[in-house]
């Protein structure tokens, strides 16, 4: 991707290499996303619902981790991927898979948190009719993790969020290629440090917009679904 | 019931599917490690589609400072590594991680600063002097300070003219005039045109960027600045994933007459950013 | 909705039954008896240890001290039982939503769901609802449906807590109707109540608490019209029980 034109000129024409990297950010921060939910919900559910031991380990784990700055979060993954390091023989440094790991990384514990915040207030609602239907642990977790599905969108929404806008992590593990793992974030990063800083700007008001839509439609679903479903 | 989680479990799955897309890039790939200055200058660009139709290789550059880029290599993590620090090059193949050291091209260092020149440095001839004199007026000078081949070049001029700087630095005797970033070419060059410093750079990131505001070159030409590229092959004996014959084809590629005519064939605003000179062995 | 046969969970006996929770005595030494036939209806004053009397005879809380048994069984499973809280917690769904998922918890077959659904909300009125999501209801509708889910999984005695308590009277009497209809059914009905009114019309038998102590435990007409204890005279005479 050359820097003669605007980031919208390249916008309005299709311009490949803009497309292309536009679709590599929003495939890695969904996949990023989808991830930590399958890990985050079940276990913030978990921290909510039961009392195993080594919780309250967990709950300063999972706060200490919501904080972790990117590029921490980067370096970690990084020297376990590499192929002088534990993981390395999996070979997928250097590649959008490690990029979603990083970034699953960062998210699974911000979506744990808000998933565990939302499910213990709705099973305070809950808790009194459910006993008195004598519903078990299992079909408990599922009942409060599906009635409370809008504020969990909410939750996966900000874990899209801070995917989306980092650059610290996914340019340590994935080494900003380009054609390969270049996103708009690590774009934006080197468009800077060439000094092209209307087009850096370009591409960050492109990265900006995408994240508005993402969450209008986002909102409009949530919406739509609790007219619904009340 | 039954019907939502069988959806969720076949989204996950397809997920799962999907971003494992193995043996995508598999395929005639080799990772170079490189630096950040060459990738700003626009070299990648420019060269690696020739290669690429030329032998059907994917080159995939991780830029990094010259340090991390060595660092890389040394992880086993690159094929090939492609920087300009001669010295720590060597130290990388006395430590066993490379085969050996092809000299490929050479661009050169200029010093730039504010077109005012508060310092008075414009047009000196001897690099170490106008350095000397930065240092004796108090000039706000930005260093990379990233253990990049750049800022090795930088260290050792000041040396030249007998300031430690890394040993004042540790010390707390150098003033506030000297600012170390940490940060890459590019950045740099953002802060000393936003705060009207002076810093080194290579000449061919200095054509490429954008921001230059009212920065100009001052000093230019001393032998002393030249800036020398030289490639390594990874060694596969310690790093047994090495891509060792599609790395050692890049090499050959650099160094072959072929290579060195489109390394010279590549300009910006008319201007050769580096000359090849594989065949001097001193290098 | 059948006709209940004997069913195993009657009579609820409760022996010295107490519950202290850390230097508060709720209940202390209450001995009594529900036994099948017309609604028992629970009163006293506020913090008199109603509600807690039924969670326990549902079976939620343990005793602290003393005994409980369900149709002679020390520890019986609650498939049987029900309760309606005094502010019932609506699920996230529609009403009939709310219904299918009492239903799917007592482990109904799902080819019994949508006839069951339909007649329980002709029972409690809210036939036209079914699709509403059940959190915008009105509080007279919620309190129906509560009722509606907790027959959802037939069971053979039904706790109520004070189920008309914020009602307007209009949607008490709906109430009342389907209590009365559901004790002709068969179903024994314990609720509490704070109405003297409501207690003469609808008790079989009448059960006096206060500061966790049980004073009467009379059928209903002579509970109003021969008091034994002094407490139930004042209470029936409008006094403040302190």
């Amino acid at each position: 991707m050359t820097g003669d034109g605007s980031a919208l000129h390249m916008v309005l024409t299709g311009n490949p290499g803009l497309y292309a990297i536009v679709w590599l950010s929003m495939v890695v921060s969904m996949s990023a996303v989808l991830f930590a939910a399958l890990i985050g919900v079940p276990f913030g559910a978990l921290i909510a619902l039961t009392r195993f031991p080594g919780r309250e380990g967990a709950i300063v784990v999972l706060n200490a981790l919501m904080g972790l700055p990117p590029v921490v979060v980067g370096l970690a993954v990084y020297l376990a991927l590499s192929r002088s390091g534990p993981l390395g023989p999996l070979g997928i440094l250097f590649t959008p898979q490690a990029m979603i790991v990083a970034q699953t990384v960062l998210v699974a514990p911000i979506v744990a948190a808000l998933t565990w915040q939302t499910v213990e207030d709705l099973w305070a609602e809950y808790r009194d009719e459910l006993a008195a239907m004598d519903v078990g642990p299992a079909a408990r977790i599922a009942t409060l993790v599906w009635d409370a599905r809008f504020s969990l969108v909410t939750a996966l929404l900000a874990g899209f969020g801070r995917a989306a806008a980092e650059v610290g992590a996914i340019i340590i593990v994935g080494g900003n290629i380009d054609g390969f793992t270049r996103t708009m974030t690590t774009a934006i990063a080197l468009e800077t440090s060439k000094g092209d800083l209307p087009l850096a700007v370009g591409l960050g008001m492109v990265l900006i917009m995408i994240v508005i839509l993402i969450n209008a439609l986002a909102w409009g679903a949530r919406r739509i679904g609790e007219r619904y479903a009340g | 019931m039954f019907n939502r989680r069988t959806l969720i479990a076949a989204a996950a799955l397809g997920a799962v599917a999907f971003t494992a897309q193995p043996g995508l890039a598999q395929d005639k790939s080799i990772v170079v490690a490189s630096t950040t200055s060459t990738q700003d200058s626009g070299l990648f660009e420019y060269l690696l589609p020739l290669f690429k139709t030329k032998t059907g290789i994917t080159v995939k550059v991780v830029a990094q400072g010259t340090g991390k880029a060595l660092d890389t290599g040394a992880r086993c993590d690159a094929d090939v590594v492609f920087v300009h620090a001669k010295s720590q090059e060597e130290k990388f193949l006395a430590e066993g991680h490379g085969v050996k050291r092809f000299p490929v091209m050479y661009n050169d260092f200029v010093i730039v600063g504010p077109s005012s020149d508060p310092a008075g440095i414009k047009g000196k001839k001897d690099v170490a002097d106008a350095l000397k004199t930065l240092k004796a007026k108090g000039a706000t000078f930005f260093s990379r300070g990233d253990r990049s081949g750049t800022h090795s070049a930088e260290l050792k001029l000041w040396k030249a003219v007998g300031i430690d700087i890394e040993k004042d630095l540790a010390s707390k005797n150098l003033g506030p005039w000297y600012k170390s970033l940490g940060q890459g070419m590019g950045a740099t060059l953002n802060t000393a045109a936003a705060d009207n410093g002076y810093t080194l750079t290579d000449r061919a990131t200095w054509i490429h960027f954008k921001n230059k505001q009212n920065l100009v070159i001052e000093v230019e030409g001393d032998k002393r600045l030249f800036n020398q590229y030289g490639v390594m092959l990874v060694n596969p004996a310690k790093c047994p994933s090495v891509k060792k014959d599609l790395g050692q084809a890049f090499i050959d590629y650099l160094v072959s007459p072929a290579g060195q005519k489109d390394i010279a064939g590549y300009k910006v605003n008319g201007q050769e950013l580096f000359f090849p000179n594989a065949n001097d062995h001193n290098a | 909705m059948s006709m209940r046969a004997p069913t195993t969970d009657l009579p609820i006996l409760l022996d010295e039954a107490s519950l202290v929770a850390g230097s508060v005595t709720i209940l202390d030494r209450v001995s009594l008896s529900f036994q099948p036939g017309p609604p028992t209806l629970l009163i006293g004053p506020n913090g008199s240890g109603k509600t807690t009397l039924l969670r326990a005879a549902m079976g939620l809380i343990p005793l602290t001290r003393g005994r409980i048994s369900w149709g002679g069984r020390e520890s019986a499973s609650s498939a049987r039982r029900a309760i309606v809280f005094q502010r019932p917690t609506m699920l996230r769904r529609s009403a009939d939503g709310n219904i299918r998922y009492a239903l799917n918890a007592a482990d109904i077959p799902r080819a019994q769901h949508e006839a069951r659904i339909a007649e329980l909300l002709a029972l409690v009125g809210l036939d036209g609802l079914a699709k509403r999501p059940a959190r915008r209801l009105s509080g007279g509708e919620q309190q129906r449906l509560a009722l509606a889910r907790a027959l959802a999984r037939d069971p053979a005695v039904l706790f109520l807590d004070e189920p008309t308590a914020s009602l307007d009277p209009a949607a008490t009497k709906a109430i009342e109707d389907i209590v009365r209809a559901v004790a002709a059914r068969g179903v024994k009905v314990v609720m509490s109540s704070h109405d003297l009114g409501q207690a003469r019309r609808l008790a079989g038998d009448v059960v006096l608490l206060h500061r966790g102590r049980l004073i009467e435990h009379n059928a209903s007409p002579d509970f109003f019209a021969r008091p034994k204890a002094e407490e139930t005279r004042k209470f029936i005479a409008g006094e403040l029980l302190v």
